[in-house]
């Protein structure tokens, strides 16, 4: 039964999410509606899990002087300073606004987390770089074309190809939108016909993988 | 071992640190880039242009901060010149951090209308920020039944009903379209919930790296306008005449392909002679 | 004949008073058209299709009087009225040149919005000018009916039968035990081989989920691999690190890797703080991961599941850190750079199909053997397609019209 009933709740509720595309009458969306917002619900406990999960093990490495247990006063730090920050509790503090517009959450948002986020999201430039150092070798034939291909895409709003750039450009805009574009309604359609092989997997009770087995 | 052989097995720390070094300069030296707009970029510019004083459009603001650099320019060049045409807007910001960009540009361009072209703009009559929800398919989904659902209220708590600016407009049926910034995966349910289901005219500003995906999109229709990334967003700045932070850091970009391309040129001269040795030998 | 000329006249005066008074009377109604619009003609009102029934569709021809005659309407007006003789009220408005419109509300009846559904109403559209409105006839009763099928989609449904039909088929055969054969993937050949080694290095495994939900296929195949990379490591007593993204994806990761405990018989080495949820931000999310890599500098890295930006900078830390990496994911921008940085990468539907590999169990084969078949169906549709667009058939390409 441990089983069953689970694999019973998903074949309904997959076949009927299935049905539910193509009715659009009031009454399935009255249902869709409804369990959109247990979702939100279910993912709001699940949230609370998570920190849950995240101060534990933090605590533990800090308790347990594990390597580099420091991190993770930092770590706790963050979480909870945010937290105090965006409550009411800054009133106590003097504090005129509270929650996003609260002054210390502002700041720390506009002057810690904006940097921080766009500091890590420009390490890919660097990586790219490296990564295309290492990897675009005309080992092949198609490794070649693929490096070509690279350096249209890249060279075309050099200013310094002159007259030659607007055929750079050119290229590059057919390499964008044709093969580039065959190559990615491809692999488009096969993850397509996956995704629904594996829903029927999951709703026929086949591929049970998520339940804590293969 | 020679020189070439040596820099194929270069260290790649010494590859971030060139360009580190190659970035930095291109961004102290003066130096133009030429751009020619390419049609995608146009048709957003065409649409906005072709607006009447008084339409609305909606502008949703799903990026993070790891994506401002691209983002910023798109979202400040099109809020602009919206403003100057007198088209009102409402915002939303769908990914978790994007509220915090959002009002930031909104109220930047609102101050910046007041100052370069001496218009007074009223929160609320010119444009409504709606705010942050989770679960963006779910709430593109209700913004095609009513904007209510999923934002009673806007950013700042004003019940929606008592902005002057949202009399009115139920759902995507009352703007003219919708334009979407964003570095996140939610464009997928844009483009088949909000395009799909709701026939809405969506153009997107996308990262860079994101922008080639979705070429696909523009030939079907389903998105009639994409910028892509920096270069997008440089010649939207062309097209609104207002070079800004997007037409400068073309030049670094510049720069930094000219070290790939180096550094992928120095590589494969090394693999070729590694190669050449390997086959006498 | 003199009574003939006075009758003649007479007759010609009466005409010319009679045509003089026409022209005068023209004169007046040209001055009545001068200030309001020819109304708009052919007005008609229905149950907007394929909707949810909260909306009734108006469309009308436009007044003469609109880009053309007088060319003096500003706007249409679409009226309603609960009776056909009763107060209308404005609803909506159109611009010139408009021939639709879309009288459409919400369900909630406590909404200010509300559009109630099978409630009879009368329309009618006015052309407005300057001076006035001229309003068309007055059309109804329609009432706004949900449907139960949206006619839009039937390829989509014709499509998913087909391939229902396809799967079951091949599952059954694969179950008669009919052998079919499948290419092997290097890639999930390689997943006893990496946690191999990292036993004999004696560091930990790091598993990334990616940040899809629990719901994104990609994580829910990501989730099978897990459980056998879980079992494995349990067998080889070797230490498993995961952190995740999503909370939920934390609690069904959890129970993944203790059912992997159980089944290798070791439940005693399960500890369920080495599956730990660590932030839903991305790029912190990149921080936290790249320092486990950076610190603890685990032997084999899996990546498998929905990655983003991340993609790269954690496998390109994790192949400075010397780990041997196995990656997958469906989404096709992020494919590249894992193939650059990781050791195998399993492309797209690959990471689907992983299931069927690992468990070896028939049914699952079938499935593959059905997505074959159904891809076969595509390639000759495209190429059916293209013939009917060169050779202008349009009605081909019309029967995979999906939507409006």
């Amino acid at each position: 039964m441990k089983r069953e009933i689970p694999l019973l709740i998903v074949f309904v509720a997959g076949c009927f999410m299935a049905i539910q595309f193509f009715v659009p009458h009031a009454s399935s969306e009255y249902v869709y509606e409804f369990v959109m917002d247990w979702t939100i619900i279910i993912g709001v406990f699940a949230m609370a899990l998570g920190i849950w999960s995240f101060v534990k093990v933090s605590l533990n490495k800090i308790n347990r002087r594990q390597e580099n247990w420091q991190y993770s006063i930092v770590a706790m730090a963050g979480l909870f300073g945010m937290i105090v920050f965006g409550s009411s509790i800054m009133k106590l503090f003097g504090a005129t606004q509270v929650g996003l517009e609260s002054y210390m959450f502002k700041h720390f948002f506009d002057y810690v987390i904006i940097p921080l986020h766009a500091t890590t999201f420009s390490l890919l430039a660097f990586y790219i770089a490296s990564a295309a150092f290492r990897a675009f070798k005309a080992h092949s034939l198609m490794a070649t074309v693929l490096l070509v291909s690279a350096l249209i895409i890249m060279l075309r709003f050099n200013p310094f190809l002159g007259p030659v750039g607007e055929y750079v450009g050119d290229g590059a805009a057919w390499i964008l939108n044709y093969p580039n574009m065959a190559a990615k309604r491809a692999i488009g359609i096969g993850i397509g016909l996956g995704m629904v092989a594996t829903a029927l997997k999951v709703i026929l009770g086949i591929e049970r993988g998520y339940m804590g087995s293969d | 071992m020679n020189i070439f052989e040596k820099l194929s097995k270069l260290d790649r720390r010494w590859v971030f640190l060139i360009l580190a070094v190659v970035v930095i300069i291109a961004l102290l030296v003066d130096f133009k880039t030429p751009l020619r707009i390419n049609k995608e970029v146009q048709s957003v510019y065409d649409f906005m242009e072709a607006l009447e004083p008084g339409d609305y459009i909606q502008m949703s603001i799903d990026y993070d901060p790891g994506t401002i650099a691209e983002m910023h320019p798109m979202t400040y060049a099109i809020l602009e010149q919206a403003f100057k045409k007198d088209v009102k807007v409402i915002i939303t910001a769908l990914s978790i951090n994007g509220p915090g960009m959002a009002e930031k540009a909104m109220l930047d361009i609102m101050d910046s209308v007041r100052i370069l072209y001496g218009k007074e703009l009223v929160y609320g009559e010119d444009v409504a920020f709606l705010g942050y929800k989770p679960y963006p398919g779910i709430v593109i989904l209700s913004m095609g039944q009513n904007y209510r659902i999923s934002f009673p209220q806007d950013y700042y708590g004003t019940p929606v009903d008592d902005l002057p600016i949202m009399k009115g407009i139920i759902n995507y049926d009352d703007v003219k379209g919708v334009i979407l910034i964003t570095g996140t995966s939610g464009v997928d349910f844009w483009i088949s919930y909000a395009n799909g289901r709701y026939d809405v005219e969506l153009a997107v500003g996308l990262t860079g790296v994101m922008a080639a995906d979705y070429y696909q999109y523009l030939r079907s229709g389903q998105i009639f306008g994409l910028m892509g990334g920096m270069l997008g967003a440089a010649e939207y700045e062309l097209l609104v005449k207002k070079p800004g932070p997007a037409m400068e850091a073309m030049k670094v970009q510049v720069w930094a392909h000219i070290v790939i391309i180096v550094f992928i040129i120095i590589g494969n001269i090394g693999y070729f002679i590694s190669r050449r040795k390997g086959g006498v030998s | 004949m003199l009574k003939h000329i006075i009758m003649l006249v007479l007759m010609v005066g009466l005409m010319t008073a009679v045509g003089w008074a026409q022209e005068e009377g023209t004169a007046t109604d040209s001055v009545v058209q001068q200030t309001l619009a020819a109304p708009p003609t052919n007005v008609q009102a229905f149950d907007t299709p394929n909707d949810n029934g909260h909306s009734i569709t108006i469309e009308w021809d436009i007044s003469a009087d609109d880009g053309q005659g007088l060319n003096n309407v500003v706007k249409y007006l679409i009226l309603r009225s609960a009776t056909p003789d009763g107060q209308f009220a404005e609803i909506g408005a159109a611009t010139p040149g408009a021939t639709t419109f879309k009288n459409s509300g919400v369900k909630d009846d406590e909404d200010p919005n509300y559009f109630p559904r099978e409630t009879d109403f009368y329309y009618t559209v006015s052309a407005v000018t300057a001076d006035g409105g001229a309003e068309s006839e007055v059309v109804g009763p329609v009432r706004g009916e949900g449907q139960f099928f949206d006619t839009r989609n039937g390829p989509v449904l014709v499509g998913c039968l087909l391939f229902t039909i396809f799967t079951i088929f091949f599952i059954r055969k694969a179950k008669s035990g009919a052998k079919l054969y499948i290419r092997p993937l290097a890639g999930i050949d390689a997943v006893d081989e990496a946690i191999g080694r990292a036993t004999e290095m004696g560091k930990p495994i790091l598993y990334i989920l990616g940040l899809g939900s629990a719901a994104d296929i990609a994580t829910i195949a990501s989730f099978t691999i897990l459980g056998r990379v879980a079992k494995k490591v349990a067998e080889y007593q070797t230490s498993l690190i995961v952190p995740c993204y999503d909370p939920i994806v934390m609690t069904v990761a959890q129970e993944t890797v203790k059912t992997g405990y159980y089944d290798a018989g070791r439940p005693d080495a399960y500890n369920e703080d080495d599956v730990f949820f660590l932030t839903n931000q991305q790029f912190a999310y990149v921080g936290g991961v790249n320092g486990i890599m950076v610190r603890q500098k685990p032997a084999t890295n899996f990546y498998l599941g929905k990655f983003y930006a991340e993609s790269l900078i954690m496998a390109e830390t994790g192949s400075s850190a010397g780990a041997i990496q196995i990656s997958g994911t469906d989404e096709v921008t992020q494919i590249p750079f894992f193939v650059v940085a990781c050791d195998y990468t399993l492309i797209g539907e690959e990471l689907y199909a992983a299931s069927a590999y690992l468990g070896g169990d028939p049914t699952l084969l079938g499935t593959l053997k059905g997505q074959d078949w159904a891809k076969a169906g595509v390639i000759i549709s495209i190429i059916l397609g293209i013939i009917a667009a060169v050779t202008g058939q349009t009605w081909f390409t019309e029967l995979f019209h999906v939507g409006n």
